[in-house]
C-alpha cells in the first residue's frame, strides 16, 4: 500500500481510502460517496463502479467484467471508468493497493 | 457521467423559500477550549459547562439529524476533546450512520483516545494548526507547547488510518509562508488542507489591525493557491476560503441561510451559522424545547432569510443572488448596521469604498500584540 499518488492504470488494484464510503440516502432517493466535507450523489453507473472496487480485482479486470455484463465495447468502458476513476483519486478518496 | 453535484436545485429567476432537507450538522459540543487564538469564531460570550447539552441530548440531536437527512456530523467546539464523552458521542454520531468529522485543536487528545475513537467509527479529522513552527504556532493560538502536541496528534492519525485534514486560518502574519503550511500538510500525509482567511467577526474584530491582510498578500496568497492546485493535483487536496474584505462579490455564505447546514450550540439553541446570534432580531430555538426538524422547517430564525424575499431591491433583481444567496447576513449586521442589508463586500453596495479604505488602513497596520481570547 502507498499514500503517494501515481497515474492511473487499468493494472492498478484500487478501492475506496479508509474515511469514504458509499451510503443510501432516502431521504434524498439517492446513493451518495461519503467523505471529508463530501457528499456526492452518484448515478447508476458510478455505483456500480465503486461497488466494484472490491480490493481484488485490477481495473483492466473489472474493465473486462463490465465489458461482458453490459455487451459494450471495452474501449469505451475503459475511458469511463479510468475517467471517474481518476477523479476519484484526484480528491484523494482511494487507496491504490 | 458519475458525479451530479449537489442535490440542491436552484432557480435563476425566484429563489425558492422552501428548504431542503439539510447535510450537516455542526455540533459545538463545547465553548471550553485550551487555546486563545486572537480570532476565535466563538461568539463574545462563550457558554459555560454548566449550561451544556447532556450526552443524552447531543445523541438525541445526532439520531435527530440522522432521521432528517443529515449525512455529515461535524463534532466541535471550542475543544471537543474537553468533553469527557467525546467517545460516547462518536460512537453515536456513526451508529445514527452520520458521517462523523471531529474538528480540534488536537490538545486533549491522547494516543489511546484517537485510536478509541478510531475504532468508535470516526470518519475524518480536521487538525488546526495556526503556524509551521512551534514558535509562531505558540504564540498564535496563545498555547505553550501545543504546536508539539499537534505534532504528535498527527503521527495518531496516520497510524489510525482515519484521514487528516490540516485547518489552517490565514492572516497577515503568516499568509506569506502559504506554501511552508502546504509542504507540512504534505508531510504530515494529510489528504485536504483548508486554507481560510480570517473572517471579522467576533474576537477578530478586536485584531484587524494585526490580521487584516494587504491586497498583495491576498494576490499573492491567491496565486499561490492556484500554483499548488496543480502541482500537488492527487496529493493535496486544497480548499480555499480568499479574503472576503478584498472580494468584488460575497462569499456564499453557508452555501444559503438555512439550505445546507444547522448549527447546534454548547447550550442547544439551534442556529443557521455559528455566528447568527449577532443578529438581535432573530430569536432562536432549541432543542431542549422542540425537534431538530420543527426547529430547521418552522424555527422564524431559519425562515427569516431564505428565498430572496427579505433582500432589498438591489440584491432581488440581481443574478448573482442565485451564486451568493444574498451573501453574509451576520456582515450585513456588523458593518451596515441592518442584517437585511446588502453584504458591504459587494461592489454594488453603497457601503464598498468605506470598507475598502478600512481594510487597506488595517492591513497597512503594523501589527502590535494580539488581544488573545479569554486572557
Amino acid at each position: 500500500m502507498t499514500e503517494e499518488t501515481v497515474a492511473i492504470s487499468g493494472a492498478m488494484t484500487v478501492k475506496l481510502a479508509r474515511g469514504v464510503r458509499l451510503r443510501r440516502d432516502d431521504i434524498r432517493g439517492q446513493t451518495v460517496l461519503l467523505a471529508p466535507e463530501l457528499a456526492m450523489a452518484l448515478d447508476d453507473i458510478a455505483i456500480k463502479i465503486v461497488e466494484a472496487l472490491d480490493g481484488k480485482r485490477d481495473l483492466d479486470t473489472i474493465i473486462h467484467d463490465f465489458a461482458t455484463e453490459f455487451g459494450a465495447p471495452r474501449e469505451q468502458i475503459a475511458t469511463d471508468v479510468l475517467a471517474f476513476i481518476r477523479e476519484l483519486a484526484n480528491r484523494r478518496l482511494l487507496q491504490v493497493l | 457521467m458519475g458525479i451530479e453535484g449537489s442535490a440542491v436545485k436552484q432557480s435563476i429567476a425566484k429563489l425558492s423559500s422552501v428548504a431542503p432537507p439539510p447535510m450537516a450538522l455542526l455540533a459545538e459540543l463545547t465553548h471550553r477550549c485550551p487555546l486563545a487564538c486572537p480570532y476565535c469564531s466563538n461568539p463574545l460570550e462563550l457558554t459555560g459547562i454548566k449550561e451544556e447539552l447532556s450526552t443524552e441530548e447531543w445523541i438525541r440531536v445526532f439520531q435527530e439529524a440522522a432521521a432528517m437527512g443529515v449525512l455529515h456530523l461535524h463534532l466541535s467546539g471550542g475543544e471537543p476533546a474537553s468533553r469527557r464523552d467525546l467517545l460516547e458521542l462518536t460512537a453515536a454520531g456513526s451508529a445514527a450512520g452520520l458521517y462523523t468529522n471531529l474538528i480540534t485543536s488536537g490538545v486533549g487528545l491522547t494516543e489511546k483516545r484517537l485510536m478509541d475513537l478510531a475504532d468508535a467509527g470516526l470518519d475524518h479529522v480536521q487538525l488546526s494548526l495556526q503556524g509551521t513552527n512551534p514558535a509562531s504556532a505558540d504564540r498564535v493560538g496563545g498555547y505553550k507547547g501545543g504546536y508539539d502536541r499537534k505534532m504528535a496528534v498527527t503521527a495518531w492519525v496516520k497510524a489510525s488510518g482515519v484521514p487528516l485534514t490540516v485547518n489552517a486560518v490565514c492572516h497577515k502574519q503568516n499568509m506569506d509562508q502559504l506554501d511552508d503550511m502546504l509542504d507540512l500538510a504534505v508531510k504530515l500525509g494529510a489528504r485536504r488542507i483548508e486554507i481560510a482567511t480570517v473572517q471579522f467577526h467576533g474576537w477578530a474584530e478586536k485584531n484587524r489591525g494585526a490580521l487584516m491582510p494587504t491586497r498583495e498578500q491576498v494576490l499573492k496568497a491567491n496565486d499561490t493557491v492556484l500554483a499548488a492546485r496543480k502541482r500537488l493535483e492527487g496529493i493535496l487536496v486544497i480548499d480555499y476560503v480568499p479574503a472576503d474584505h478584498h472580494s468584488s462579490y460575497p462569499k456564499a455564505c453557508m452555501g444559503g441561510w438555512g439550505r445546507i447546514g444547522l448549527n447546534v450550540t454548547p447550550s442547544g439553541k439551534v442556529l443557521p451559522c455559528h455566528a447568527a446570534e449577532t443578529i438581535p432580531s432573530l430569536v432562536f430555538d432549541n432543542i431542549r424545547e422542540k425537534s431538530l426538524s420543527d426547529i430547521w422547517y418552522n424555527g422564524s430564525a431559519f425562515n427569516a432569510y431564505r428565498g430572496d424575499d427579505w433582500m432589498p431591491e438591489l440584491c432581488r433583481s440581481c443574478d448573482r443572488k442565485a451564486i451568493d444567496f444574498g451573501g453574509c447576513r451576520c456582515q450585513a449586521m456588523a458593518l451596515a448596521g441592518d442584517a437585511n442589508a446588502t453584504d458591504p463586500v459587494c461592489i454594488r453596495s453603497p457601503l464598498r469604498d468605506t470598507l475598502t479604505k478600512q481594510a487597506d488602513r488595517d492591513g497597512a497596520a503594523i501589527p502590535g500584540e494580539f488581544v488573545y481570547r479569554g486572557r
